[in-house]
């Protein structure tokens, strides 16, 4: 099949091939990622997880009306106004439905999960009131379009590098406030042990209600960054939902580690079949690998180890 | 062709009961206010028509995932009818309306059909948008003999006794948009592209053999998930493959990442380097897209909002001082508006509310009014039509730059598929 085409079309197509591979993989790193705190670290299957993205997603795109209308002027600068806004609204709904659901539900896992998807359709009902059916689009100032020609036939778009980075920033906030700060050990501590947690003397309620707005707060900038890629709609969240479950769940549930190297092989495994298959052919066969895989190893790729 | 259904007279008792009923009433106003015939005469079979009203449905999502794009369809319906009451409505009756939620979900509507046609004896049912709910609901229309206006356009490979299809079926679209590619913009090399659904995978069935019997070439043929966000690997493929044409049938919100990821990735479709060819995006899906975004890209489609002919002056200014100044009028929502005047048409030419007389005067029935200009429905209950090429403007609208000389002749059931 490559019979046609000359050694640096491949070459710049391979090239291509991998850096599409890579903003995939940069988008299930966001998407993943408030969903592996939630789920992995507190257990909650939050069927809402996808809602809380685009209120995230709506809350860049009023910031950006905002500033088209009010200051032009400074437009450009109004994407990081809208993450730091995205991340500040989601993690403040996070709170409340934290507050006034989720904390009675902790024994119940299944009645989590029903509770969540109820609140999912509520969510997407209330934005289909306040913004209308119709999908909106966020413009986008023009620094963030177009591309890098790094060479003819070689281009980098701006925004794909944009999402990378923001993606990256993000792992590495968590991680560091995880595993590197006192309150992320108190985290790890309610989730490996909550009645001894509390008995050293940890609010675990308290820790509980911010990690859950921790996660949903992490869900609105990931909705952020996607309104550089897809358009925004109530129920665009519903597109995201599986993919961040099969992240999450086929990296191993607790493991934020295990979370990156499953994003990075889905994408990368997806992206290259895309090339050789049909769109849908890749998709499912990518989706038989994961069962495969999730078959032999049921904790997934990283399992914590822990006595239980 | 399938012969029609003929009702099974289910209800001759209360026909009977009506008709009783009708006569006192009929004698009693001896002199008719207008010169409105008695019911008993233009309904026989226990429709909800009165001595000054009909009832008909309307059955779209206004809620679900679906309802960014039928509540489009809904308003053009409520407009044309609130126009036709104005003017006196049908038969002397005015016009009322039974809106139903078809909620998105495909059961959903076949329930919602049921009761419109159980319980409120609608004259006929204005609604449906995606294939899927027309199939869910043509078994209940046709075993309670209703009335169907379906505005869509679709993949075609079907004929209903029982629904009238103002949209164009998929021929229609396609041969007039690749006839007109080859010819004014010299296309050789074709890539299609759509979701992976059943009007993206027979519509580039029927460009396919159309591209072919010209002894022209596809170079590609791709589906993608409904939903999908990532188009970077198809655009990859595009590039290396190099095709004139990119024919394209997204749909939904993957549109939006498609175009967007296509000028990131330096793809400029004004330079027409490959040029792309839409069947899918009409302007109420740009404002979701954006009009930067799609810039140059080219439609084919029997209606633009920017189509210029006094009808469609008078119907986007009606339109837009019903529903308000920031609304767009797309392809589907023009279609719908043609359901309720075709359906009057037809009362009034059968002189008769009954489903079995309005089936055998549909075809033949011609609407000058029409804002795509004129329209007439063809004995396969579909439309003939012209279709238009438009090329997308930033503002959102679309230029059109070619028309078809003459009426496209509906054809649901294209060599190669019987």
């Amino acid at each position: 099949m490559f019979a046609d085409y000359s050694s640096t079309e491949l070459m710049s197509i391979f090239a291509m091939q991998g850096f599409a591979g890579l903003s995939l993989f940069s988008v299930f790193v966001l998407m993943a990622m408030g969903l592996a705190i939630i789920f992995g670290q507190m257990g909650v299957i939050n069927m809402a997880h996808g809602e809380f993205m685009i209120l995230g997603a709506y809350t860049t795109y009023l910031t950006s009306q905002f500033f088209q209308n009010v200051m032009p002027e400074l437009f450009a600068g109004s994407f990081f106004v809208a993450m730091v806004l995205a991340f500040l609204v989601s993690g403040a709904l996070g709170a409340f439905v934290e507050w006034a659901m989720v904390r009675h539900l902790y024994r119940r896992p299944l009645d989590t999960l029903l509770a969540t998807w109820g609140l999912s359709l509520i969510l997407q009902q209330a934005y289909r009131s306040i913004f209308g059916a119709r999908e909106v689009g966020v413009d986008l100032p023009d620094w963030m379009m177009g591309a890098f020609n790094v060479t003819d036939m070689v281009q980098l778009p701006i925004n794909g590098l944009f999402v990378m980075i923001i993606a990256l920033s993000i792992a590495l906030a968590v991680y560091l406030l995880m595993y590197r700060s006192g309150w992320g050990k108190k985290v790890r501590a309610v989730v490996q042990n909550r009645p001894m947690a509390e008995a050293v003397g940890i609010n675990t309620a308290g820790v509980d209600r911010a990690t859950f707005a921790l996660g949903c707060g992490i869900a609105g900038v990931a909705g952020s960054a996607f309104t550089m890629i897809g358009s925004t709609g109530p129920s665009s969240g519903q597109a995201y939902i599986v993919d961040t479950f099969l992240v999450v769940v086929f990296g191993g549930a607790q493991s934020l580690i295990g979370t990156i190297v499953s994003a990075f092989g889905i994408s990368q495994a997806q992206s290259t079949m895309e090339f050789f298959l049909s769109g849908s052919m890749a998709k499912v066969l990518t989706l038989l690998v994961v069962v495969g895989i999730l078959m032999l190893r049921p904790e997934g790729l990283m399992a914590l180890k822990v006595r239980r | 062709m399938k012969t029609p259904k003929h009702s099974l007279s289910s209800r001759p008792r209360r026909r009977l009961l009506a008709g009783l009923l009708a006569l006192p009433a009929v004698l009693a106003l001896s002199t008719p206010s207008f010169a409105a015939p008695p019911t008993s005469e233009v309904n026989t079979s226990g429709l909800a028509v009165t001595e000054d009203t009909v009832k008909v449905g309307i059955l779209h999502s206004i809620t679900g995932t679906m309802a960014i794009s039928e509540i489009g369809s809904v308003q053009a319906e409520k407009l044309a009818i609130e126009q036709i009451n104005a003017q006196g409505g049908v038969l002397g009756r005015q016009i009322e309306y039974v809106q139903e939620d078809g909620a998105s979900d495909w059961p959903t509507f076949a329930e919602k059909a049921r009761k419109l046609l159980r319980q409120d004896d609608v004259a006929a049912i204005f609604g449906c948008w995606t294939s899927a709910s027309r199939k869910a609901v043509l078994p209940v229309i046709e075993q309670f003999n209703g009335m169907l206006y379906y505005p869509t356009f679709y993949e075609g490979l079907e004929q209903s006794p029982n629904v009238i299809y103002t949209g164009q079926e998929a021929t229609q679209q396609i041969l007039a948009g690749i006839d007109w590619a080859v010819k004014e913009k010299g296309a050789k090399t074709f890539y299609l592209l759509g979701s992976d659904y059943i009007w993206p995978r027979t519509s580039n069935k029927i460009a396919r053999i159309h591209i072919e019997k010209k002894g022209l070439k596809v170079v590609g043929e791709e589906y993608y998930p409904l939903g999908h966000t990532q188009f970077n690997s198809v655009i990859n493929k595009i590039k290396l493959r190099k095709p004139d044409v990119i024919f394209a049938s997204v749909v939904g919100g993957s549109n939006v990442a498609f175009y967007k990821q296509m000028k990131a990735a330096g793809v400029d479709l004004t330079e027409e380097d490959p040029l792309l060819l839409t069947i899918s995006v009409t302007e109420d899906e740009i404002r979701g897209i954006g009009g930067e975004n799609v810039e140059g890209v080219y439609a084919s489609m029997k209606y633009f909002q920017s189509l210029d002919n006094p009808n469609n002056e008078e119907f986007v200014a009606a339109f837009k001082e019903r529903w308000g100044d920031d609304m767009v009028i797309g392809d589907v929502t023009q279609a719908a508006y043609l359901g309720p005047w075709l359906w009057k048409a037809a009362v009034e030419k059968a002189g008769s509310f009954d489903v079995d007389k309005i089936r055998e005067a549909s075809p033949g029935i011609e609407f000058k009014k029409a804002p795509e200009g004129y329209v007439r429905i063809h004995e396969n209950h579909h439309l003939w039509s012209k279709t238009r090429i438009g090329v997308a403007q930033t503002n959102g609208q679309y230029k059109v730059v070619h028309e078809t000389k003459d009426l496209m002749e509906p054809d649901p059931f294209p060599e190669g598929y019987k």
